[in-house]
């Protein structure tokens, strides 16, 4: 794979110059942009950056959400030998300030007046930003700000400049090398600073082809890009494999419509993290209930055929001929029109990751032919390292290691990986680096986990978040959180929980309950509520919470290694967790440590065996301002189950 | 007392006279006066609904009239309107002098309005509730248009491209096949004036176009007023509720009680006149 991201761009420009490259959605229609046109879009990009002064190994900054400019601008950035920084879009502007100062990024090209206000924002900061080109410039007219110009005078000024020097562009993508640095990602981290990981075009590419042969994909896949271009894996999915296979990469024309573009495109090649599937499925189920008594019917009716046949047709093992064509209707009449308002009546391959995926939620997809899998990797291992096959799929394991990676399980249970696509280093960080990256070779994931029977990984929690249960009937029992928390989440009811237990005597859960299922699970029960607050304490929904926990301590109880992890006490809290205010991460995971600091009173009164406990909580709003939310909780205890051996 | 109120008014108007020419705050250009309102009275029988109102609005500008309940801010825009005829009193916009106004002609003369109880066709998808707000702007009969056959075809893509420049100016692009009717309230609002905006109005009414709306959706329609102001020099008229809004995003206030003017000024100096603070900040209506 000698090779780099510009060399790949030029190499489709003269190859298939008038096919599509990318589209995007714009005054209703979708706008397609050839490779020619994007080699052409490149071209005046880069020689605008380099009049501007961008060097070679410099970093510099994009931030927006999936526009064909702002990908435009990272190749370009990549044709200089520089190296571009996707930054979330949604990340408050005193976020952004430690990225540019830890990277010394002086240009950044940003979406529009949004991403604007917050680079002019911490631009005190950071004086050596001296320049911010924007792609939209809707309500910016009146700024008059130093160093801000449109990208479309940087793409006139290096149209002119293509032109006087016809030779430069060209030239400068011979000079890129495989082993240069091509990004740079910077993880959210649950503490401390965020790390820059620094991938060569190498590492990148590598692995995006390994994940391409895997899946046999090919030239003709359609792939929506819709998730923040900061994540590696959308840099996976919409530029590394794009530039690889020469796919088409379609933008959404904002993060509202997805849902209606995802219909109209169709794509063939899919991922969503898990809580975008189950918000699907929330929406399907929702509709369903509101529908007529013939639809509904001949939903659950199909719905129980596909689950029993389903995934086992999915995975290509023996089913009856009855079976066959019973499930043949329900595709014509259930199956093909739901995967078809999904979105999915194209899709050849999806996958999730990021999170565990529910059992109910992954055979839901796969019952109605959608080929949904599983994989693991990181930010650190250029995403592919363990992927599930076509027929081989299981809702709680991530796959088989693919091509070129080695994965072993250390004594303390810690999931290593070698391969290819690993980070060069963390960014001015060699502790860090030396940390996780031993001289070996194999990369610490900090993930625990086993390897099963078939030769898939399972992963459990974090390696650091494993803990043990002191004192009480269970002493020195395993408790993995997050694995509590998961088989809690995968309830419609629970969006998220926080299990805490460790070195104490017994597993106490905070619950935040999911507005939208229990607020139509409310109404569908005549029960009236005011708001989230009101809903969240009341008695009925104690009840239905209840039962989720008790659920799940039951399955708990049959777990050689973790029945001792069952949930004893729980409380609903008042107020959704949000990364605004620091309890979740930008992806979505939760801050346990945080979280425990801020609601001590909480933990207290849990353990401290309370009925009751008064909390006020600083929120803060979407526009910066704060304000404050109170509410009395409840708490309540649960059964516990005796552990079942499970019989050898 | 009402002397002085009447000097400072003129105080205020001379300053503001003074300013004319210059940049308001938010650095766009504030021209010539586009609507000049004189001694304007409307009664309903016996009830006086404005009794002498006289106030003007420049180019590009964006003027509130505000006022408690019932004190005719409503009345002053169907004035201007054309909805209701003034009993005394003239209107002049961009140069004519009128005693009273029909719609159409004032629609056709550019002024677009939305109303506080949203008119639009609850059944009709957004995008076509906003392509009525291009009606005015259709050449082509009937007939051709019902045949979709020459002339009529290509003007409708134009139409039609230029509303779905609306729609992602409004940041509805969600919505654009959607019922009207099934919307939330505060998007119906976003479509009314979408649909104000498909006139291209050199002047636009905005009746209350934040009431009802929780904090977010007032932020968010302060921003498309600010921004259709900025992006497209429109000329604002709006009549408010809120104070707050009122105060934020407006470069002249004009503010009435039972019908009569009591204050007319930039809102600091509006914020501070004692009249208005009686009449409406300081007590709750």
């Amino acid at each position: 794979m000698d090779t780099t991201f510009p060399r790949l761009l030029l190499q489709h420009a003269a190859q298939r110059p008038q096919d599509a490259a990318m589209r995007e959605k714009e005054y209703g229609i979708w706008q397609t942009i050839t490779w020619a046109g994007m080699a052409e879009l490149v071209r005046s990009i880069a020689c605008g950056l380099h009049d501007a002064g961008l060097q070679p190994g410099e970093h510099m900054v994009v931030i927006g959400a999936n526009r064909p400019r702002l990908y435009a601008t990272m190749l370009a950035a990549q044709s200089l030998g520089a190296v571009p920084i996707a930054l979330y879009q949604d990340a408050a502007a005193a976020e952004c300030a430690f990225p540019i100062n830890n990277a010394d990024v002086r240009f950044a090209v940003a979406e529009d007046q949004e991403q604007v206000d917050k680079l002019l924002e911490v631009r005190p900061q950071c004086p050596q930003l001296q320049a911010i080109y924007y792609d939209d410039p809707r309500g910016l007219r009146n700024y008059s700000e130093t160093g801000l110009h449109s990208l479309d005078a940087l793409v006139a000024v290096g149209a002119v400049y293509a032109k006087e020097h016809p030779e430069f562009f060209p030239a400068e993508v011979e000079k890129t090398r495989a082993d240069d640095v091509a990004s740079m990602f910077f993880t959210s981290g649950t503490t401390g600073n965020p790390k820059g990981v620094v991938h060569t075009h190498r590492t990148l590419l590598d692995r995006a082809r390994a994940g391409s042969d895997f899946d046999r994909l090919t030239h003709r896949e359609e792939v929506l890009a819709y998730l923040p271009p900061a994540w590696i894996g959308q840099n996976i999915f919409s530029y590394a494999q794009w530039l690889d296979c020469g796919y088409v990469v379609n933008c959404p024309e904002s993060a509202s419509t997805v849902a209606i573009d995802l219909k109209e495109i169709g794509p063939t090649y899919y991922f969503a993290p898990p809580r975008i599937f189950e918000g699907l499925l929330t929406t399907v189920m929702i509709r369903m209930e509101d529908a007529g008594w013939l639809k509904r019917t001949m939903f659950h009716k199909c719905m129980d055929l596909a689950k029993r046949v389903g995934p086992a047709l999915r995975d290509k093992k023996p089913v009856g001929t009855l079976d066959r064509i019973k499930y043949a209707i329900g595709n014509l009449l259930v199956y093909g029109p739901l995967r078809n308002n999904l979105g999915f009546s194209r899709v050849r391959v999806a996958y999730t990751a990021g999170e565990a995926i529910g059992p109910d939620l992954f055979t839901f997809y796969r019952s109605i032919g959608v080929n949904l899998k599983q994989l693991y990797g990181s930010t650190e291992t250029a995403v592919f390292v363990c992927l599930q096959p076509d027929d081989q799929a299981k809702a709680d394991t991530v796959g088989v290691p693919i091509a070129g990676v080695e994965v072993k399980v250390s004594e303390t249970g810690e999931v290593l990986v070698r391969s290819p696509g690993l980070l060069k280093e963390y960014y001015k960080n060699p502790a860090a680096t030396a940390e996780v990256l031993t001289a070996d070779g194999w990369y610490h994931t900090s993930d625990a986990g086993f390897i099963d029977a078939q030769g898939h990984l399972k992963i459990i929690d974090r390696v650091k978040d494993v803990g043990r249960i002191q004192g009480g009937p269970n002493d020195g029992a395993m408790f993995a959180p997050k694995y509590v928390e998961n088989k809690l989440k995968f309830f419609p009811y629970i969006k998220e929980a926080v299990a805490y237990g460790d070195g104490r005597e017994r597993v106490c859960v905070m619950v935040n309950i999911d507005f939208e299922a229990v607020g139509n699970w409310a109404e569908r029960r005549n029960l009236p509520y005011a708001g989230y607050t009101d809903l969240a304490q009341k008695p009925e929904v104690y009840e239905l919470i209840k039962e989720c926990v008790q659920k799940v301590n039951a399955d708990l109880s049959v777990d050689d290694l973790l029945a001792g992890s069952q949930i004893s006490r729980f409380l609903v809290l008042h107020k959704e967790l949000d990364a605004d205010d620091g309890e979740l991460t930008r992806t979505n995971k939760v801050r346990r440590g945080f979280i425990a600091e801020k609601y001590q009173v909480l933990i207290d009164a849990l353990y401290g065996g309370k009925t009751e406990q008064y909390v006020q909580t600083q929120v803060k709003f979407e526009d910066g301002r704060t304000g404050s939310v109170s509410a009395t909780l409840r708490i309540v205890d649960t059964t516990v189950f005796h552990p079942v051996k499970a019989a050898a | 007392m009402n002397l002085q109120t009447t000097l400072r008014a003129d105080l205020v108007e001379a300053a503001v006279e003074e300013r004319a020419e210059s940049f308001s705050a938010t650095g766009k250009k504030i021209g010539d006066v586009i609507l000049d309102v004189k001694n304007i009275s409307l009664s309903f029988g016996g009830v006086k609904a404005l009794t002498n109102i006289s106030f003007n609005v420049r180019e590009h500008e964006i003027r509130a009239i505000i006022g408690p309940n019932g004190a005719g801010k409503s009345s002053m825009l169907n004035c201007i309107n054309g909805v209701y005829q003034p009993q005394e009193g003239s209107i002049t916009f961009r140069g004519q002098t009128f005693r009273h106004m029909n719609s159409h002609q004032v629609a056709t003369m550019g002024v677009a309005r939305t109303f506080q109880n949203l008119a639009l066709f609850k059944g009709m998808s957004v995008l076509d509730n906003i392509m009525t707000g291009r009606n005015l702007r259709i050449k082509s009969n009937l007939l051709l248009q019902a045949l979709r056959i020459g002339p009529a075809e290509k003007e409708e893509i134009q139409h039609r491209e230029f509303v779905e420049r609306i729609i992602d100016f409004l940041e509805i692009q969600a919505y654009r096949k959607v019922p009207v009717g099934q919307l939330p309230y505060g998007l119906q609002k976003r479509v009314d004036l979408g649909r104000a905006l498909a006139m291209e109005p050199r002047m636009l009414l905005l009746d209350e176009p934040m009431a009802g709306m929780n904090v977010e959706e007032k932020q968010d329609m302060c921003r498309f007023i600010l921004d259709v102001n900025d992006e497209f020099g429109t000329t604002v008229v709006l009549i408010e509720h809120d104070m707050g809004v009122v105060m934020d995003i407006s470069d002249r206030v004009v503010v009435l009680d039972y019908g009569k003017k009591i204050g007319d000024g930039p809102p600091d100096d509006v914020r501070n006149n004692p009249e208005v603070i009686n009449a409406y900040l300081g007590t709750s209506h």
